[in-house]
């Protein structure tokens, strides 16, 4: 019986097992379905990571090294080139790899930490003929900074979020040309570091509130057809142009891979797609904890490795000192005006967390704002933020000694605009 | 980055905050404003001056797990020589293992700075004759 298994070895799984091994847990178990530790940042060959965590600049697979070396030195267990199948209620895991076949281990307590996958061009309909050429912009990532194949000579690129932005730049360092970023809000979706260090450093044009209409094209991509849309985000007939290409690369978003957790029974969190989960990370299903992308989808590595730090700290917690009081004893976190969602969705009253860091995403783009946080209509905390966007996550930390004076089960976390961006 | 008269508006990129700088130029000397420490100040400075960048990229990597090895400049480099950098690593082909910060290569375009190797990279076989095979392996990524 292991006393952690951690599904995943990515930087949220690296995290959570180190900060597991930390707080005293010794039979920890990693599963990781590729080849090596390390996740999407083994792909991530680009800089940028670290700044908050480290206070350094690291590339993504400087960052992984760190924690891969971290755990070298400790008797956490790794099984690489594995894959979960299912994670039971009573904390068993179904398992499958080449060297040990079917398994079933079990253990005291579980952090899911699978990542998140990308949208599809079927997820989003764009019509047209189905050539050869169209890419998620995370496998095009991959293709060209791991396996050393270039995906296209002239590209365009749906979506402006911060993989589009990335993948603009190395296209185009690896000798393509990159015709256009077709976004389709009026605002981009990436970090503001990453439309100044890609769309801005290489004049790669941005053509906001756009979406790509037509793929056409034999047996490759020959051309797409562009327009530009309303506020319903709908094609404005005549506005239509066509771009010569051969490559599609689509950053259309993320989403957090939660097969097992739903199997499992935990629930879920329609607006983030993954697990409700508590502050210290722990989901519905007690003993069993998430942390990362399969939470919600992360814009910085450093916060990943926050919230994975709690949820490892919390399964040790529940391991050596046993479980948690009931979700009875929890606040409930409502998304208010301007606020989209927030993580955790509760709040234990008798957390041991001096201040319970919340995470959060606006849904539309504020200048100078306040972020409030409301128990029963009155304002209990505010934060001034410069500017707000919701591709950028919003951490707040909430202080115990506020969260203890509060009578009503129910927090709401909201933004007022100051002054308009 | 946004230039009029004699002022540039641009977005900081030190930490993930992001902030709104203004650089004005004020009879010679360069003034930043909307920076929300320090370093963001140098950085606006620097940024209208003489813009610097780290170039990340990827090398031909012989006998390792990728036959690729992520790589990255020590140093920023001036930014008007990225794609220039970029250009002059396409000749280099490497030899598992690469230790991560090893360099790979001296003083990239006439700057003075290094490019080091971003992560380690252990041997997954070993070659017979290691000289012959990465001559093909450079040959065939197009490198002379």
């Amino acid at each position: 019986m292991y006393d952690l298994i951690v599904i995943g070895g990515g930087p949220a799984g690296l995290a959570a097992a180190w900060a597991a091994y930390e707080s005293g847990l010794r039979r920890i178990l990693i599963l990781e379905r590729d080849r090596e530790l390390g996740g999407i940042l083994n792909q991530c060959i680009h800089n940028g990571f670290g700044l908050h965590y480290f206070h350094e600049e690291l590339t993504g697979p400087e960052y992984a090294q760190r924690f891969v070396e971290m755990l070298r030195k400790t008797s956490v267990e790794v099984l690489l080139d594995t894959m979960v199948l299912e994670v039971t209620p009573r904390r068993q895991v179904h398992l499958l790899n080449k060297t040990g076949g079917y398994q079933v281990l079990e253990a005291r307590s579980i952090v899911l930490a699978m990542g998140c996958r990308e949208r599809t061009r079927g997820a989003v309909g764009i019509p047209g003929t189905r050539p050869a050429g169209v890419f998620t912009a995370g496998t095009a990532q991959r293709y060209i900074n791991m396996e050393g194949l270039m995906v296209g000579k002239k590209v365009v690129i749906l979506g402006s979020g911060d993989i589009g932005l990335i993948m603009a730049r190395r296209i185009i360092l690896e000798g393509g040309a990159v015709l256009a970023c077709i976004e389709l809000m009026p605002y981009s979706g990436g970090l503001s570091r990453n439309i100044a260090q890609c769309l801005e450093d290489y004049a790669v044009p941005l053509y906001l509130s756009h979406t790509i209409v037509e793929i056409r094209g034999q047996r490759r991509v020959e051309q797409v057809v562009v327009a530009k849309v309303d506020e319903n985000r709908n094609p404005i007939p005549g506005t239509e142009f066509v771009l010569d290409c051969d490559t599609v690369l689509l950053s259309v978003g993320l989403i957090p891979e939660n097969e097992l957790t739903r199997q499992a029974g935990i629930q879920m969190d329609r607006r983030t797609g993954g697990a409700e989960v508590y502050e210290n990370m722990e989901t519905s299903l007690p003993g069993v904890f998430a942390c990362g992308n399969a939470v919600h989808v992360h814009d910085l590595v450093d916060f990943v490795t926050a919230e994975s730090d709690r949820a490892g700290r919390a399964a040790a917690h529940f391991v050596l000192d046993g479980a948690n009081s009931p979700a009875a004893d929890a606040y409930a976190l409502a998304a208010g005006d301007g606020v989209t969602y927030t993580v955790p969705q509760r709040i234990r009253r008798d957390t041991d967390e001096r201040a319970v860091d919340v995470f959060f995403r606006v849904n539309r783009v504020c200048g100078q704002s306040r972020v409030r946080v409301l128990s029963g209509g009155e304002t209990i905390a505010q934060y001034k933020r410069e500017y707000l966007a919701p591709g950028e996550m919003e951490r707040i930390a909430l202080p115990k000694k506020i969260l203890d004076t509060v009578g009503e089960p129910t927090l709401t976390v909201c933004i007022e605009e100051v002054e308009a961006q | 980055m946004t230039t009029t008269t004699n002022s540039t508006r641009l977005i900081c990129t030190v930490c993930p905050k992001g902030c709104r700088l203004r650089v004005t130029e004020h009879g010679g000397e360069l003034r930043v404003s909307g920076h929300g420490c320090p370093r963001g100040e140098t950085y606006g400075k620097i940024e209208v001056a003489n813009p610097t960048r780290v170039l990340t990229s990827t090398v031909c990597l012989f006998g390792g797990l990728h036959p690729r090895c992520p790589v990255k400049t020590q140093q920023p480099i001036p930014k008007y020589l990225t794609r220039v950098a970029a250009r002059a690593l396409d000749g280099i082909c490497l030899s598992a293992p690469v230790e991560q910060g090893q360099i790979v290569l001296e003083n990239i375009c006439d700057t003075g700075v290094a490019v080091v190797a971003t992560r380690t990279m252990n041997p997954v076989w070993e070659p017979e004759t290691r000289e012959a095979r990465i001559d093909d392996a450079a040959k065939s990524a197009g490198a002379v």
